[in-house]
């Protein structure tokens, strides 16, 4: 990025640091999981686990638990929920719509248990898991968070190339002998975990942002799975970037608002730069588009 | 029952006794009023969206209500023309890439919605004073509905329904089988985008009085109760508003003897519902296992 002039102040400061040291492995992490999100067509249920990182977090806060232990658990289960919901390890979006409307209705209920019983209940602690606070987190939050994130990165990695055969036919691959519903719950979980991730850079209602918008923005610019892979995650790390230098310039401006209008704005751009080959106006089709 | 505070009334098995005290209060009232108004449109349209496997667009649709709401504060005009605003131009949006692919139609939905609700969250932290906010917007509140909006409401949901049920049936049609209804000259990319613009004045409506989360689920939970007991059209959209206003009018009764909240108590009635109906539909297949069962396509 070219924020060379900013970058020499902001970096010395170390909850700047640490916003980093967490933001980047988290942001790599969803442009990889956010890929095959966008690939599988499956973003719906991204958006039904961020907002059950929410449940989970407020669930966490109302029996005095640690925040992310309740992020993890709630994600990871409904995830893997959703899974034994679809065939095939793949959910229904209306299976998914049901659930997680009922899931948000048991977030409202923990907020009110929160906030009537603990006198020491802090106020902005919904506000703050909503729409994350990255730069409020601690340096020993910051590098598990890190490690988290590069953990799911690295199995991201790995599994790439099966994935990517199940994704793109999946009769194929199942044919072949490629676990196909493993996969499929492994990536549920993945997809989970990376929820609970980024819900602490950016806020469960925004995390999908993050996985939608790089993502989107790579399969807009190449057609190549392995290229558009790499470029999802750069895309994302970039644009956290962004968002957290602009945020540090602009105080008034939340990074996670910042982070979020990077990352539309580089998918607003690839609508002018190129129209994909397949733009004809076509009709729903009923099977799943085979490329 | 619930542990409730001292001062909140109790419950007794006497219903009408209930209601009796329930409805002693104004803003009872009203609170049913609304929330009869909201289930049936919401099931009216959701019905729709369910049949349309439009879920996501639905969902969209209905949170960026909040940074309208936000929006519209901030520049000091009414929270209703930005809920408007919002709700119909995110619908548009969403029409406009409709029919390039899944792909596309998921990565922009999201996106949009993920930028206006960071936008809302922009607008809240520039106005300030509005922390409570978020989360009434999303999980809404009961308490405090005028007269006026009722009427408000009415008038919008008589007009949902009103326009639900000029288009009906090309919609079905359009729903059903998009490519025999084009070759019938049904205009199924219009009907789309009428259909999502309602969809977005009917959230924005509800949603600004009863919170987007109830819309949401009021909209998305009983319409898929209904088709997975039914598969007749008629009977399940009947079935679908029956299912709304009976969660909604549970749901406001529990909230009502309790001091937890509104959305909580409907998304779990309306949820139980459908649990059921996915356990009856269940055994009905074990209980008749020579009908023909949707082959799992596992022949690959």
């Amino acid at each position: 990025m070219t924020t060379d002039l900013l970058a020499s102040s902001p970096l010395s400061q170390p909850f700047f640091q640490h916003a980093l040291l967490a933001g980047t492995p988290i942001a790599a992490a969803c442009g990889l999981v956010g890929y095959f999100l966008v690939l599988r067509a499956q973003v719906f249920t991204a958006d039904a686990l961020s907002h059950v990182a929410f449940t989970g977090a407020m669930a966490a806060l109302a029996f005095g638990c640690d925040l992310r232990l309740g992020l993890l658990v709630a994600t990871v289960a409904i995830a893997l929920l959703f899974g034994t919901l679809g065939r095939r390890a793949r959910p229904d979006d209306v299976v998914i719509g049901s659930v997680f409307s009922w899931v948000l209705g048991l977030g409202a209920f923990f907020v009110s248990l929160y906030t009537t019983s603990r006198s020491t209940a802090d106020g902005t602690a919904g506000v703050s898991v909503l729409f994350g606070s990255v730069f409020g987190i601690s340096a020993g939050r910051a590098t598990a968070a890190a490690w988290l994130a590069a953990g799911i990165c690295l199995v991201m990695l790995i599994v790439a190339r099966p994935l990517l055969f199940a994704t793109v036919d999946e009769a194929t691959a199942a044919a072949r002998g490629v676990p196909v519903r493993l996969l499929g719950y492994g990536f549920l979980a993945a997809a989970g975990l990376s929820a609970a991730e980024a819900t602490q850079a950016v806020g469960s209602l925004l995390l999908l942002g993050l996985l939608a918008a790089p993502a989107g923005a790579a399969i807009r610019l190449t057609d190549r799975p392995y290229r558009a892979l790499a470029l999802s995650a750069g895309l994302a790390v970039a644009e956290t970037w962004a968002g957290l230098f602009a945020s540090y310039a602009v105080p008034k401006m939340p990074p996670s608002f910042a982070i979020m209008a990077a990352a539309t704005a580089v998918y607003a751009v690839t609508f002018l730069i190129r129209r994909p080959a397949a733009t004809r106006p076509r009709i729903r089709t009923p099977a799943p588009a085979r490329s | 029952m619930l542990p409730a505070d001292l001062a909140s009334p109790l419950w007794s098995w006497n219903l009408v006794a209930d209601f009796q005290q329930m409805w002693s209060f104004p803003f009872m009232v009203n609170a049913f009023r609304a929330g009869t108004i909201v289930a049936v449109a919401a099931a009216a349209v959701g019905w729709f969206v369910v049949m349309r496997r439009q879920t996501f667009a639905a969902h969209t649709v209905s949170a960026v209500a909040f940074p309208g709401a936000a929006g519209a504060v901030l520049l000091g005009a009414g929270a209703v023309y930005g809920y408007f605003t919002l709700c119909i131009a995110t619908a548009l949006v969403i029409a406009a890439v409709r029919g390039r692919g899944d792909r596309e139609e998921s990565a922009l939905t999201g996106t949009a919605q993920a930028f206006l609700l960071a936008c809302g969250y922009l607008f809240i932290a520039l106005y300030k004073g509005l922390l409570e906010g978020p989360q009434t917007i999303l999980f809404g509140t009961f308490l405090g509905i005028t007269d006026g909006q009722v009427t408000l409401l009415l008038c919008v949901g008589a007009a949902v329904l009103a326009i639900l049920a000029l288009i009906g049936r090309p919609l079905l049609f359009a729903s059903a089988d998009p490519q025999v209804a084009t070759a019938h000259g049904v205009p199924v990319r219009a009907l789309s985008v009428v259909f999502l613009v309602l969809l977005g004045a009917a959230t924005a409506e509800a949603g600004q009085i009863t919170g987007t989360l109830l819309v949401f689920a009021l909209m998305v939970i009983p319409a898929a109760t209904a088709q997975t007991l039914t598969a007749r059209p008629a009977a399940s959209l009947a079935l679908a508003v029956l299912l709304g206003l009976t969660a909604t009018w549970a749901g406001l009764a529990a909230a009502y003897y309790s001091p937890y909240p509104l959305g909580f108590f409907v998304t779990s009635f309306a949820f139980a519902g459908y649990v059921i109906a996915l356990g009856t539909r269940a055994l009905r297949g074990l209980r008749t296992p020579f009908a023909v069962t949707v082959p799992t396509e596992e022949a690959a």
